[in-house]
């Protein structure tokens, strides 16, 4: 992928995230007091509202993108050669998949009544 | 009969109480020498007096070896650009009474190969700037018949000149964070050079800029820690230059 | 020959002294997002103990109602709102808005890119990140 396009997506989830993630932190000071929307009654009554189980899905894909890829361009600029350069890419690339697909499942299995 | 004023200067500055400094000076020669050694000069200094001045003064009357590379002595060649008490300056643009510090530490800038104490390589900095196509790019030319010179009005030299005040001294090289780990990154001062075409109107080569400058080590390496622009003695303000460079690749310009 | 480069290495890099407060900046954007990320991949471990049920949801909750944990939490909100606002203006300058306008350079060469908006600008990320720390911590230690 050419530097441009990556670096725009970089921007974008940002971007997104921003609303998001405000979001979800006045989630836990506006519904109700702070402690209380941490109890586990509450935040599986959260993950079961669809709309906001979306939500949390869009931040967590958004900002794993943007995390990683932050953490490759650190350290692309830390060090440089070919073989290095690929283990940064791909690894990133692969520790963003993994992080994804492991907070899908809470999502996915809390939503779901899995619990 | 002699000119009584000419007579009154020259005791005057006999006469002046000039001051002193400690010049503490890297010596290093990558042949035979295995590491850095600082030497601590006593000089004598004027209000006007800058650090090349001093070091000049040094290499004619207490080490005739040191190694210092200059040419203008006026902020006009960009040959003497070292490290000045922590920091990328020109020795012949810095006066030592602006430093206000009884020590002065002259290093060679980082960032580049060391050739001898404060000269460094800065090959690597024309190679990258060479890679920006610094030239105008266009079909026709000033001499082809049928066309005339190029005018331009005062606003659209505006929109360049700044940039084109570069006199490839490398300070901004040295001072970026990004360079300091990335020997691959394009760095501030190719990159600003690639916009002064960018924004030169006769020049029709910009796509062609673009396509160099986006790569992983391209433009995209520059946060805008200004640090470059912090040192740069010409006005250049490379950090500006990116950034409106980037605004081409990211479509907030056109 | 590979010739040693003299780079200024990671302590230059780091070393957000020396410079102005747009080093400074620098240097807090890639502290807190990294910091950010560390906290990103720990919380979703830790609301991935919901699926084992509400036993395990209390006992992983019970890490961060600590003073420890309130500080960390505190930290947090600190970093993401300074990451978040800094984030903006980086945004926009990246962009080449707000970074001043080219001029013919005379002495003293002041750089426009270095201007007060910007300046203020961070003084404002940092000056509300303060804040919701503030606020934060009103909030943990106020239960
Ligand atoms: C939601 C609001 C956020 C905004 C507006 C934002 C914005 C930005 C921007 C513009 C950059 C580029 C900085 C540069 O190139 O100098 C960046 C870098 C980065 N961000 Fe974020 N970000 C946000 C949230 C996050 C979060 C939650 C994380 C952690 C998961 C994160 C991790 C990173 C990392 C690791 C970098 C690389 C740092 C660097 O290159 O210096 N960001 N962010
Ligand atoms: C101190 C502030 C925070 C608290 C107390 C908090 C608490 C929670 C709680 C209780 C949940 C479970 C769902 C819910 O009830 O909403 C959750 C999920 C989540 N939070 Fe946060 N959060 C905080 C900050 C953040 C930040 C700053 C981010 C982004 C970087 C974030 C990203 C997420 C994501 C992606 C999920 C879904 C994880 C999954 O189920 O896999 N949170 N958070
Ligand atoms: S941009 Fe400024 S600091 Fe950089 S090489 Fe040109 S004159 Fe020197
Ligand atoms: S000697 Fe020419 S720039 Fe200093």
């Amino acid at each position: 992928m050419r530097e441009s396009i990556i670096m725009k997506i970089h921007y974008g989830t940002a971007l997104g995230a921003v609303v998001l993630v405000a979001v979800h932190i006045l989630y836990r000071i506006t519904m109700m007091s702070f402690g209380d929307s941490l109890e586990y009654e509450n935040v599986v009554a959260n993950y079961k509202f669809v709309p906001y189980a979306i939500m949390l899905e869009l931040i967590l894909v958004l900002l794993s993108v943007h995390g990683f890829n932050g953490l490759r361009v650190i350290l692309l600029e830390l060090k440089q050669g070919k073989s290095y350069e690929k283990v940064v890419t791909y690894g990133c690339l692969a520790s963003m998949a993994i992080l994804i697909a492991y907070g899908s499942r809470t999502i996915l299995m809390t939503s779901m009544g899995m619990t | 009969m002699t000119d009584p004023q000419i007579v009154e200067e020259q005791s005057s500055a006999e006469s002046s109480s000039s001051k002193t400094v400690t010049l503490r000076m890297a010596k290093f020669n990558p042949e035979h020498d295995s590491g850095t050694q600082f030497v601590n000069f006593q000089v004598s200094y004027e209000r006007w007096t800058t650090v090349l001045d001093a070091i000049l003064d040094v290499k004619k009357h207490l080490d005739h070896s040191v190694a210092v590379r200059y040419s203008c002595r006026q902020a006009s060649c960009g040959s003497c650009g070292m490290k000045i008490n922590g920091r990328p300056r020109l020795a012949c643009f810095t006066k030592i009474s602006e430093l206000n510090s009884d020590v002065i530490t002259v290093e060679p800038m980082n960032n580049y190969p060391i050739v001898r104490d404060l000269v460094v390589d800065l090959e690597r900095m024309f190679d990258t700037h060479k890679e920006m196509k610094p030239f105008i790019i266009r079909e026709d030319s000033e001499i082809t018949t049928n066309t005339k010179e190029f005018l331009q009005t005062p606003e659209q030299v505006e929109e360049y000149i700044q940039f084109a005040n570069c006199i490839k001294c490398g300070l901004c090289n040295s001072a970026c964070p990004t360079m300091a780990t990335d020997s691959s990154f394009l760095g501030p001062q190719a990159l600003t050079q690639a916009y002064r075409y960018v924004a030169d109107n006769r020049d029709k080569g910009k796509n062609e800029r673009l396509k160099i400058i986006d790569d992983s080590h391209g433009i995209w390496r520059c946060h805008f820690a200004g640090s470059c622009s912090q040192v740069c003695p010409k006005g250049v303000d490379p950090a500006m230059g990116i950034q409106m460079l980037r605004g081409h690749l990211l479509g907030f310009k056109k | 020959m590979k010739r040693n480069e003299n780079k200024e290495g990671i302590k230059g890099m780091a070393n957000p002294g020396r410079y102005g407060i747009e080093r400074v900046s620098y240097w807090l954007m890639r502290i807190t997002g990294l910091g950010l990320l560390a906290y990103f991949i720990g919380h979703i471990y830790e609301t991935s103990s919901i699926l084992s049920g509400k036993a395990a949801w209390d006992s992983m909750l019970e890490l961060t109602q600590t003073t420890q944990g309130h500080v960390f939490l505190t930290l947090v909100i600190g970093m993401c709102v300074f990451h978040t606002a800094n984030g903006m203006r980086l945004m926009f300058a990246h962009g080449g808005i707000g970074v001043g306008k080219p001029t013919r350079p005379d002495y003293p060469y002041l750089p426009n890119s270095q201007n007060m908006k910007n300046k203020l600008c961070i003084y404002a990320s940092i000056g509300i990140a303060a804040l919701a720390m503030m606020y934060g911590l009103s909030v943990l230690f106020g239960e």
